[in-house]
């Protein structure tokens, strides 16, 4: 199974992101809170490309795409703006980030929290961020 | 789609949050919160019965004003969330720092 769909560089688009992702995620054996978990790590990984890579222009787009592979799903994020690369982030502490306000920092928590894996890699000007959840019987 | 409602009990502002917060309307829920501490609010509840959903970018408003309303001594409260929204707060441990109670009548009883 792949699900596939490109959506625009704009927050008001993250309601269709959400939608498409919910109703792929309902043919894989995840839990209820697994799905909307994994629903909500895909749309912090998309709201800081749309927001900070490609600040907010609707003619932008970024390529998601939805499959599995033996024990695990693969949501895969792909887009051409300037390369964001969560692994060299430091995660941040949460008090620090209730003391700085630093609001950004709270989505990367979540997805390094949410996910089992995370990839990145930038070739040919295009990045391709993969976030993995390993199923669990 | 995101509706907010403002009610008062007593001496505490209820803010009821219906539907799903994202980055696309995070503002809303930001400047209701802001407005209620312009006016002098001491006590906020935020009724999340009928929140179905809430990213990082509505998280980051609760977590911007806590530092505030621990100087001038306001206390914010969330009830009534579901198993699967009071999961994204413990993911997070905001948990440990908002108090979140099963339903209104208890956190306003606290």
């Amino acid at each position: 199974m792949k699900y596939q769909v490109d959506i625009s560089c704009q927050t008001s688009a993250l309601v269709n992101l959400r939608a498409f992702i919910q109703s792929s995620l309902e043919n894989y054996a995840l839990s209820e809170i697994d799905r909307l978990q994994v629903t909500l790590a895909v749309e912090e990984v998309c709201a800081n490309l749309i927001i900070h890579s490609h600040g907010c222009n609707p003619k932008d787009q970024i390529h998601l795409e939805i499959k599995d592979s033996e024990e695990k799903l693969i949501v895969e994020i792909s887009d051409q703006g300037e390369a964001f690369n969560l692994l060299e982030y430091e995660m941040p502490d949460i008090q620090k980030v209730m003391v700085e306000k630093r609001k950004g920092g709270l989505g990367i928590i979540l997805v390094r929290k949410i996910m089992d894996e995370i990839e990145f890699e930038s070739k040919d000007g295009v990045n391709t961020c993969r976030l993995i959840k390993w199923f669990r019987s | 789609m995101l509706r907010l409602e403002k009610t008062k009990e007593d001496l505490h502002d209820i803010l009821s949050l219906d539907g799903e917060v994202d980055a696309s309307n995070s503002v809303i829920l930001d400047e209701a919160i802001q407005d209620l501490v312009q006016n002098g609010s001491r006590s906020i509840l935020i009724d999340g019965r009928n929140l179905e959903y809430i990213s990082s970018a509505g998280l980051g408003v609760f977590m911007s004003y806590l530092e505030e309303f621990q100087e001038k001594d306001i206390t914010l409260k969330i009830s009534g969330l579901s198993p699967k929204v009071v999961e994204v707060f413990r993911i997070l441990g905001l948990d440990k720092l908002i108090p979140i109670y099963p339903d209104k009548t208890e956190a306003l009883a606290k």
